[in-house]
């Protein structure tokens, strides 16, 4: 335990944390805009084309990080136009970038001459090994991210909501659908350190998929989803650093899969609470069709608060369902209905 | 037909001339139509007739090919007072890919009065619970949307609009697919907007329950304006004075194989009525 506090803190394993929570905190944000537009792959996308922009990095001397940057803030726009002209095609537009960046980023990282293993630490994270400059850069790009995703979010939440109402409302709304691209962009090159490019979407995604089983809102969810987000990071983070000598617990992969833990999790709650919502919703009100009367000697029983049938709104009155039928009490009977 | 024409005094929409093109295909030509202030005004016909398309043209979101349109005055170039019109877009469904409360929909109808990274204020949530009074539902505002009946999506769309305290409504097809009641419900909404002095243009297959609303009637046919007058009754649109009103329903039936696509995609049957149907006269 006091090797575990130890390794807590040193240097290396708080900037892992700070930047674990700023990337949790923030992937979220990008994430909840990408699935209300059904578009939950775009982060996807975007990751594989941002290996472009590493490999690029590696080949110039640039700083990888912000050549995926760059890159990604291209592929993001190239997709956000693509999908605008070629209509419904937006998934093809997208498996076209993510075959193309995979592939570019691997031919021009052999170009480099760099090692495959070079690659991969953007590939599948390394962020234990994070300098003070990378995490200070990690913090002003989430915190960018966070501010416009929260700031703008009633044009962001009305765009992506209904894309016609907005224009009728006066709102640019190609302006509002390149900035969630460049800030899907921006976020996954952020998260690329953390969890790596090609699980950058899971954190993105997952958290906002967990969130929304549970929530009735768009507020509530994209909070929930921050939170469970930065969880998820800190947390994946804390595991792999409590794994035992000898083993090695990627952070990245444990980050993703204690969030797709969490959606494990809430997924069944989900459905139980959609399915008591959906049994408890009021019955139209229709004009009185002829309904028939069941005495209380056919049916002894006694319907109240706590009768444990489910109580449904009915117009003016509470309609108990059993065995298949409704019925409300009225006077010395029941009125089937 | 092109160039600015002085507008017509008290019109809040003028259209002259009007052509709208969908992709190079000609979908609605010589359309002229002035819609005066505190008006309700009936856009009816088939499906495929070019309804829909026009209301979309005078909210600017198909452009006019030919033609010039003005609101409230001032030529669509110019015109950037956006919280003056109120849109209802013909949808199926008020939802989207994460939960939205009912009140979160409708509080979206008010950005055209909020400013960037500004909070609502006290005017602005006065008009969204104003706005779920109108439509019956402020019973229902921490609801999720997708949890309500189509009807009552129907009726948070229309919300959404009243919450930005428009002077014009735009609503395209509020009643496709609503239940009896629901449309009662809808067509009380409408009345009050009305009453309050909106100018308000439907597009509807069908008035149902509206019909003691409208001030005016405005039917189309194959892209063309074939009628615009006071309402028409049930009982008038099936006698034989009204040839054209009563050819638009025959057409419907004749012609039934151009509709069989789902109604939100109106872009398909519009292409094909123009230059499939018999050539007629130019409107009257």
């Amino acid at each position: 335990m006091s090797d575990y506090l130890h390794l807590l803190n040193m240097q290396f394993m708080q900037r892992a944390l700070i930047a674990a929570l700023f990337t949790g905190l923030a992937a979220p944000v990008v994430g909840t805009y990408l699935v209300q537009r059904r578009l939950a792959l775009m982060g996807d996308g975007i990751g594989h084309v941002a290996v472009t922009g590493v490999a690029l990095g590696l080949l110039t001397g640039v700083s990888p990080v912000w050549a995926a940057v760059l890159v990604s803030v291209l592929g993001a726009i190239l997709i956000e136009v693509i999908r605008e002209r070629g209509h419904a095609n937006g998934d093809v537009a997208l498996a076209l970038l993510f075959y193309g960046g995979l592939a570019g980023g691997v031919l021009i990282t052999g170009l480099a001459g760099q090692s495959g293993a070079r690659l991969q630490t953007y590939l599948f994270g390394s962020i234990t090994t994070m300098s003070i400059t990378d995490v200070l850069v990690t913090m002003a790009l989430a915190g960018v991210v966070v501010l416009l995703g929260i700031g703008l979010a009633p044009q962001l939440f009305a765009v992506a909501q209904d894309q016609e109402f907005a224009r009728v409302a006066g709102l640019n709304i190609r302006v509002y659908n390149v900035l969630v691209a460049v800030l899907a962009a921006v976020s996954v090159s952020v998260a690329m350190r953390t969890v790596g490019l090609l699980l950058v979407s899971a954190l993105m995604v997952v958290p906002v998929a967990t969130a929304q089983q549970l929530t009735r809102s768009f507020r509530g969810t994209l909070l929930a989803a921050m939170v469970l987000g930065a969880v998820a990071a800190v947390g994946g983070l804390l595991v792999s650093a409590a794994a035992p000598d000898g083993t090695t617990v990627a952070p990245g992969p444990a980050i993703v899969l204690l969030a797709l833990a969490c959606f494990t999790v809430s997924w069944p709650v989900g459905i139980w609470l959609r399915s008591r919502q959906r049994l408890r919703r009021p019955f139209p009100v229709v004009a009185a069709a002829a309904h028939q009367a069941v005495d209380t000697d056919e049916h002894p029983h006694e319907h109240g608060d706590d009768c444990g049938h489910v109580a449904v709104p009915h117009g003016d009155h509470v309609d108990y369902v059993h065995d298949g039928h409704r019925h409300a009490p009225h006077g010395r009977h029941y009125d089937e209905h | 037909m092109s160039g600015p024409t002085p507008p017509t005094t008290g019109a809040v929409v003028e259209l002259t001339g009007g052509a709208v093109a969908i992709a190079g295909r000609p979908i609605l030509r010589g359309i002229d139509l002035v819609v005066r202030s505190g008006e309700f005004v009936a856009l009816m016909g088939a499906n495929g007739s070019g309804k829909s398309t026009l209301v979309r043209a005078l909210t600017g979101l198909h452009p006019l090919a030919a033609g010039s349109l003005w609101l409230f005055g001032t030529p669509y170039d110019d015109f950037h007072d956006w919280r003056r019109v109120g849109y209802v877009p013909q949808r199926g469904s008020a939802a989207s890919g994460i939960p939205a409360s009912v009140w979160e929909v409708v509080a979206s109808g008010r950005l055209t009065h909020r400013p960037l990274f500004r909070p609502l204020g006290r005017a602005d949530r006065a008009a969204i619970s104003d706005a779920l009074e109108v439509v019956g539902l402020a019973d229902r505002a921490t609801d999720g949307v997708s949890t309500l009946s189509g009807g009552q999506q129907q009726r948070v769309l229309i919300a959404r609009a009243l919450a930005g305290q428009p002077e014009l409504f735009f609503l395209d097809e509020p009643t496709a697919g609503v239940d009896l009641p629901n449309q009662q419900m809808l067509a009380d909404s409408l009345s009050i907007l009305s009453g309050r002095g909106a100018t308000i243009v439907l597009v509807a297959h069908e008035l149902g329950p509206m019909a003691p609303l409208i001030d005016r009637a405005v039917v189309m046919r194959d892209g063309r304006i074939t009628y615009d007058g006071p309402p028409l009754t049930h009982e008038q649109v099936h006698r034989a004075d009204h040839a054209d009103l009563a050819m638009v329903h025959v057409d419907h039936v004749d012609h039934g194989h151009h509709h069989d696509e789902p109604a939100r995609h109106d872009h398909a049957p519009h292409v094909a009525a123009p230059l499939d149907g018999p050539e007629r006269g130019s409107s009257r």
